[in-house]
């Protein structure tokens, strides 16, 4: 299997790579040493730490290039029905509401029998605490996906606690458990933001390939059209074959705008000619689709910041960063997570197919961890089952 | 990210070290390592009890012997067990006596069904067949483009008609007969496992194509709850194979593991690119010590061999083992490096890299500083870095946008790099002959071992024994 010849290469690899690695290590030895010693600071900068070149000049680039997107755009501009700054979540689920039965995460992950549920009766049964309770505990938070390095943190404290006497019966360790996990997710402002002053406002979609980005951009492109928000959808996904034409399909059906470019195109411009042609037509929401990609194609990742800093560019305000994550990913959506983020600023997580059997404790840590809120949880494939995120509902979801 | 296995290992190895036999608590300690690292690889965790169980069972009373080093042999038992678990069967594709082979294509949604099935498509078409594809998925808005303009870049016809999924299967099927078609694969819309309508669907498509294969898509990324998916479907439609999909990602994989214990059926694809043609065969060796987070030297090596234009690397390391490796080769050698994506993808798959180094976030751009330095160098500076005095760096400097400490750094490190690579020279000659060999014929044992020790890494090659490298950063990093 090992020829001499690729033997030598691997050699070469690992000189290069140990080459280029020793310079990092020197370096960034010395910029922590730079600080505390009055050595004369580094004019070369560690670019490790330095995010993505933003542009932050909302009027400054030209208006041009909006000629083939205004053709592109088939549908009449609605009048704008907001005015003022808002959440609009809250308010889509309420006129969700009025019409259809809205999803819950309760009934919909209720579908399936919850793995919570049979755990807790096995562990209520005991009657006590002891080995057994904590092993089941610790399977049952494992099996949801929330990782052994969270889970460790989760039931550290209640082992301590009963030790001390605090937590005397499994219904008490149940419960403070419930609280701990409560208590993991407490971001307050889980809502997307729409700016009427700083209209088009702009949400990009980003995510690894197959979470259903596109899908989600036509739910909530439903939702919003529903609420009278005048709606473009920008086809970024110049790549996966026939994603322009997917998202085509969702905007005919909730009639909002659509700009698209040629396939293998630079998706950096689609989304500059759809906030460009938003912009021109008084539209309120430019709903920025992006090919999938795997968070660790450096080139692609490149071409995301790209997206991102040229739609700064634009005649628009990007707002929200979502980054769409399946349900079923394990503990690779921590680097999911991080990865986008240090790309593109991510301001959320949508959460797709909730509805399924997995339960998605991966955000546990991606909201913890990385400090990112989950916003949105997608609970089935109508375009009212994408819904705001409510940690305690979700939480008692998996406990009942 | 996660700490391999190894490295999870090497605290405990420490202190096991002078012991002639590992006791109950020993093992009990080095089991919950490998516990956590096959969790944060999502191998299942009912899986995981069964590994651990088993090997367990072999690393009990299991004699430290002086030669080995204790992590190693772990890690030997690990990594052969889980060898074992995932290869076993090959799936072996025999074609149906009665043209044509019906392959079903069965997954969740955005597993990569579509993709899969074109690859599949092409994969078949390049062992001589003559592959159509139909398009049942007539659920998510556009599949059935997506799969045409597949089918367009590689030359296989798509067949599908609006309507009835199964209906659409079936009419694909008599067309396939009418083409004169050898190999018919379906592709069908993503479901969920607990859905009973879509289910049954599927079920039906089944029924009526008679699949000789049905595969399911797996996402190289799923985490705990791939076994269920593929134990319901495993049970509705009795799958032969699985296909991994996006197994370029860094994702460890353990899914695999899980789904391949779970339903007893071999990984038989593996898709390991966005580009058509990249899909294989699946390699069990490889996705173990990928699991286990130690590195994927074969991977690795193809990789390299797709990028470097080989002449010139062989020629660049040859040179380098006989200590005639200029900052020009260097220079040359990055660009080809750069190629291969990401540094820290390339770190990740190298074994018994130190942590340091992995840790460190290495980016293009501090490649660029180094390139910088070089190109603002002369030829003869270049070739031989001794002539570069003061008047000579701060040029360099100036040239680079960098400080002369910087350049004084890279001559520096290249020198001792070049000292080292002497020395690994010395382990080129051919054994026994004496005299001038061929530098390019190396004992690769030792020559693995010696990367190891560069490295500082312990353990870190799986089913090398012998590699004592001392904890630690050479003294290259001091």
């Amino acid at each position: 299997m090992f020829e001499s010849s690729t033997i030598n290469i691997v050699l070469l690899i690992s000189v290069l790579v140990l080459a280029s690695g020793g310079i990092v290590l020197v370096r960034s030895r010395r910029s922590k040493a730079a600080s505390t010693s009055p050595v004369a600071p580094l004019t070369t900068t560690t670019p490790s730490s330095t995010a993505p070149d933003r542009y932050v000049d909302d009027e400054g680039s030209s208006s041009a290039a909006t000629g083939s997107a205004g053709a592109a755009a088939e549908s009449e501009t609605l009048e704008p029905a907001k005015s003022d700054d808002s959440v609009v979540g809250d308010e889509a689920e309420q006129v969700v509401e009025e019409t259809v039965e809205p999803a819950t995460v309760k009934e919909r992950a209720g579908r399936t029998r919850s793995l919570f549920a049979s755990a807790f009766q096995s562990i209520r049964g005991r009657g006590s605490i002891d080995a057994g309770t904590w092993e089941e505990l610790e399977e049952t938070l494992l099996r949801a996906d929330i990782g052994i390095g969270l889970t460790m943190r989760l039931l550290d404290p209640l082992r301590a606690a009963a030790k001390a006497g605090t937590i005397g019966t499994p219904d008490d360790a149940i419960n403070a458990l419930r609280e701990a996990m409560t208590a993991q997710l407490t971001t307050t402002d889980r809502g997307l933001h729409l700016d009427a002053d700083k209209k088009p406002n702009v949400w990009l979609f980003v995510g690894v390939n197959g979470v259903g980005k596109t899908t989600t951009i036509g739910k909530i492109g439903t939702a919003q059209a529903a609420l009278g928000t005048t709606v473009l959808m920008a086809a970024g996904d110049t790549f996966r074959a026939a994603a322009a034409e997917q998202l085509l399909v969702w905007a005919e059906r909730c009639g909002a705008a659509y700009v698209r470019g040629a396939e293998g195109g630079d998706p950096a411009s689609v989304i500059f000619d759809g906030i460009q042609s938003a912009s021109a037509k008084g539209i309120d929401l430019v709903l920025g689709d992006t090919a999938g990609r795997l968070q660790n194609k450096s080139n692609l990742m490149e071409e995301l910041k790209k997206v991102r800093r040229v739609a700064d560019k634009a005649e628009g305000t990007v707002n929200e960063v979502l980054l769409v994550i399946d349900a079923t990913t394990g503990q690779n959506g921590l680097s999911q997570a991080r990865e986008f983020a240090a790309a593109t600023d991510v301001t959320g997580v949508v959460l797709t197919k909730l509805d399924g059997s997995a339960k998605g404790g991966i955000v546990f840590a991606i909201e913890t961890d990385l400090g990112i809120p989950v916003k949105l949880v997608g609970l089935g494939e109508g375009a009212h089952d994408l819904v705001v995120f409510d940690p305690a509902e979700y939480v008692s979801a998996l406990f009942e | 990210m996660f700490d391999s296995l190894g490295d999870r290992l090497q605290g405990i190895v420490k202190r096991l070290k002078g012991k002639g036999r590992l006791t109950e608590a020993d093992v009990d300690e080095v089991m919950s390592e490998i516990r956590t690292a096959l969790l944060e690889a999502d191998v299942n965790i009912g899986v995981v009890r069964d590994v651990v169980a088993r090997i367990r069972e072999q690393a009990i009373g299991a004699t430290v012997s002086e030669a080995l080093d204790p992590s190693q042999q772990i890690i030997k038992i690990v990594n052969a067990e889980l060898v074992a678990m995932l290869g076993g069967e090959t799936l072996k594709i025999t074609y149906a006596s009665q043209p044509p082979t019906v392959v079903l294509m069965a997954g969740l949604q955005g597993s990569g069904k579509t993709t899969s099935a074109a690859k599949l498509a092409r994969w078949f078409k390049s062992q001589g067949r003559q592959p159509i594809l139909i398009g049942a998925d007539l659920q998510r808005p556009a599949a059935v483009e997506q799969l045409r303009t597949l089918g367009n870049q590689i030359s296989v016809p798509v067949f599908s008609e609006p309507g009835d999924p199964v209906a659409t299967a079936r009419r694909g099927l008599e067309e396939a007969k009418r083409l004169g078609k050898d190999v018919v694969i379906v592709d069908t819309a993503g479901r969920l496992a607990i859905d009973e309508e879509m289910m049954r669907q599927v079920a039906d498509i089944s029924t009526t194509v008679k699949p000789n294969y049905t595969f399911l898509v797996v996402d190289a990324m799923t985490g705990q709850d791939a076994v269920s998916v593929a134990d319901a479907f495993h049970q509705r439609l009795s799958i032969d194979g699985v296909i991994l999909s996006k197994l370029d990602g860094d994702a460890r994989g353990g899914a695999a593991l899980s789904v391949k214990t779970v339903i007893g059926r071999p990984i038989a694809f593996a898709a390991t690119g966005e580009k058509i043609d990249a899909f294989e065969q699946f390699h069990p060796d490889r996705m173990a010590g990928r699991i286990l987070g130690m590195g994927d030297m074969l991977t690795l090596i193809e990789q390299a061999e797709k990028v470097f234009e080989q002449d010139k690397a062989e020629e660049a390391a040859q040179r380098m083992l006989e200590g005639q490796f200029t900052l020009e080769d260097f220079l040359e050698q990055l660009q080809q490096l750069k190629k291969m994506g990401p540094l820290s993808g390339i770190m990740g798959m190298l074994p018994g890299m130190p942590k340091e180094m992995k840790n460190a976030q290495i980016g293009d751009d501090q490649v660029k500083v180094t390139e910088a330095i070089i190109r603002s160098m002369t030829l003869e500076e270049r070739r031989d870095p001794s002539i570069i005095n003061g008047s000579r760096r701060s040029r360099i400097a100036k040239g680079s946008g960098t400080e002369v400490a910087d350049i004084n750094r890279l001559v520096k490190q290249f020198t001792e790099m070049q000292k080292m690579m002497k020395k690994m020279g010395g382990l080129a000659k051919p054994q026994g002959k004496g005299g001038k060999g061929k530098p390019g014929k190396i004992n690769k044992r030792q020559a693995m071992q010696q990367l190891g020790d560069m490295f500082g890494g312990q353990g870190g090659i799986p089913g090398l024994p012998g590699a004592d490298g001392s904890p630690g950063l050479p003294p290259f990093f001091k």
